[in-house]
This record gives structure tokens, sequence and C-alpha cells, in this order.
């Protein structure tokens, strides 16, 4: 497993971490209510399962799973790095909104985020999509 | 395959079914005698963790790098615990949540914390043995 996958793969496990650490807390207020504010973790919940482990996990597997160029090159790098950091910085930045009482326009900033995330991994991954 | 992998994707496909059973009950609406929004959570888990999340663990524990030639798959036990644990939080809360939002203050409250602390260590006991396979070659 390439550098970089691995880095995604550890990172998208941490993220698993997370969002069922905040899950169980905010089922466990569901049952006995403790704390009225732990519903503004709820975006953060659903990020950091969504984006930090299913999208990420899926970046870091395919990036080291699908077909290499010529040589065995995976192509550039960067790009994919790029894409790994954009997207935490996103889901960090919408995770941040409730908590901190942020103003709405910050949701569209992580969103633009995550979706030029998008865009360099779908860029880099494109060509490496081919008959064998 | 192996055993346990096969769990983990045929549990996957059988909460997928649930999921979209609960999906079905909940547009029912004036048929039922219980609100049927009090399964919207259910519904979502059911497909979310039971389905996506379970079916991700269980290719993942397939195809990620082998631990040793001794034990490819780490400790199978953290992962059977896992997959035990992940499996009846995620049915306790099926039926605790329902039942709690038609009367809270009772049993059932109890039965979402229960969930809570059964799903958790779940993923706790998966990223342990996880952990360890992700590595760079």
């Amino acid at each position: 497993m390439p550098r970089l996958s691995a880095w995604a793969v550890r990172l998208s496990l941490l993220y698993l971490l997370l969002g069922f650490t905040v899950g169980a807390i905010m089922l466990a207020n569901k049952g006995i209510p403790f704390a009225p504010w732990i519903w503004r973790l709820l975006p953060a919940h659903i990020d950091f399962l969504l984006f930090g482990f299913v999208i990420q996990l899926a970046i870091g597997i395919a990036h080291w799973i699908l077909p290499r160029y010529q040589g065995g090159s995976r192509g550039k790098e960067t790009l994919v790095w790029g894409a790994i950091s954009l997207l935490n910085l996103g889901i960090w930045t919408v995770s941040c909104i409730s908590l901190f009482n942020l103003p709405g326009q910050w949701l569209v900033v992580g969103r633009l985020l995550e979706g030029t995330a998008a865009v360099l991994f779908a860029s880099q991954a494109w060509g490496r999509i081919r008959p064998s | 395959m192996p055993s346990i992998v096969r769990c983990y994707l045929k549990t996957a496909l059988v909460m997928f079914i649930l999921a979209l059973g609960v999906g079905l009950v909940q547009n029912l609406g004036g048929i039922l005698p219980f609100s049927p929004s009090s399964l919207t959570p259910v519904y979502f888990h059911l497909l979310m963790v039971g389905w996506v999340t379970q079916f991700i663990l269980g290719v993942a524990l397939w195809m990620l790098p082998k631990y040793s030639m001794e034990k490819p798959r780490g400790i199978q036990a953290l992962s059977w615990a896992a997959y035990i644990l992940l499996n009846i939080g995620l049915l306790v809360r099926a039926v605790g949540e329902p039942l709690n939002a038609y009367s809270s203050g009772l049993v059932w409250d109890w039965l979402l914390i229960l969930s809570a602390i059964l799903q958790w260590m779940g993923g706790i006991l998966y990223v342990i043995n996880a952990w360890k396979r992700v590595k760079v070659k």
C-alpha cells in the first residue's frame, strides 16, 4: 500500500472512531438527556462518517488499487495529497460551524473545499480507469 | 473468502433489506398506530451503519494488507467481537428508539444507552485490529 493510501486509510479509521464517539454520545443523550447542546454535534457526526470515513477510505483504497500507468506509476500523487488535505479542511470547517456558532457562509467554504477535493481526486483517477 | 468476511457482508445485505423495509413502514403514515417519524433515525442508521459501513468494514477486513503470514487478518477475535457488538447495538437501537419516542422515561431509555455503548465498543475493537494492517509497502 503506498504511503498516501496508508495515510488516507488511517485517517478514515480515526474518523470512524470520532464519528462513532460523537454518535454514541448523542444516542445516549437521547436516552437520558444530560447535555442538550450535544445536538450541535450532528453536522460533525455526519461529516466525520460520510466524508471523513467513507469518502476518504474510498479515495485511499482507489489510489492503491486502480490500474497503474506504464512503469508502475500511480500518476501525480500531489493531486491526491491535495484532495486529502482539502477534504479534511472541509470536514473541519463544516464541523466547526454549529459547534462555534460560525456564520452560515462558512458552510459554503466547507463544501467548496470538499468539492475541490473531489475535482482534484477525479482528475487524477480519471486516466487510471481504463480497459486492461 | 474467510468466514468472518462472509458474516460481515451477508449481515450487511440483510441490514440493507431490513432498512428498506423500515423505510417502507415509515411511509405507511395513517395506517399505523404509532408515529412513523420515530423510525427515521432507525431507517437511516440501519442503512448507513448496518449496510454501508458494515459492507465497507467486511471488504476492508478481506483486502487490507496481511498482518502476518500466521495471522493474516490480525486478531480475529477482535473482528468477531466488533461484528457482534455492532450488530447487537444496532438492533437494540432499532427496538429501543421507536419505543423511547412512544413513551420515554422507561427501560427504553437505557436501551439507547446500551446501544450507544455496544456500537462504540464495536467501532473501537474494529479499528484496533485494522490499524495494524494499514502499512506502507
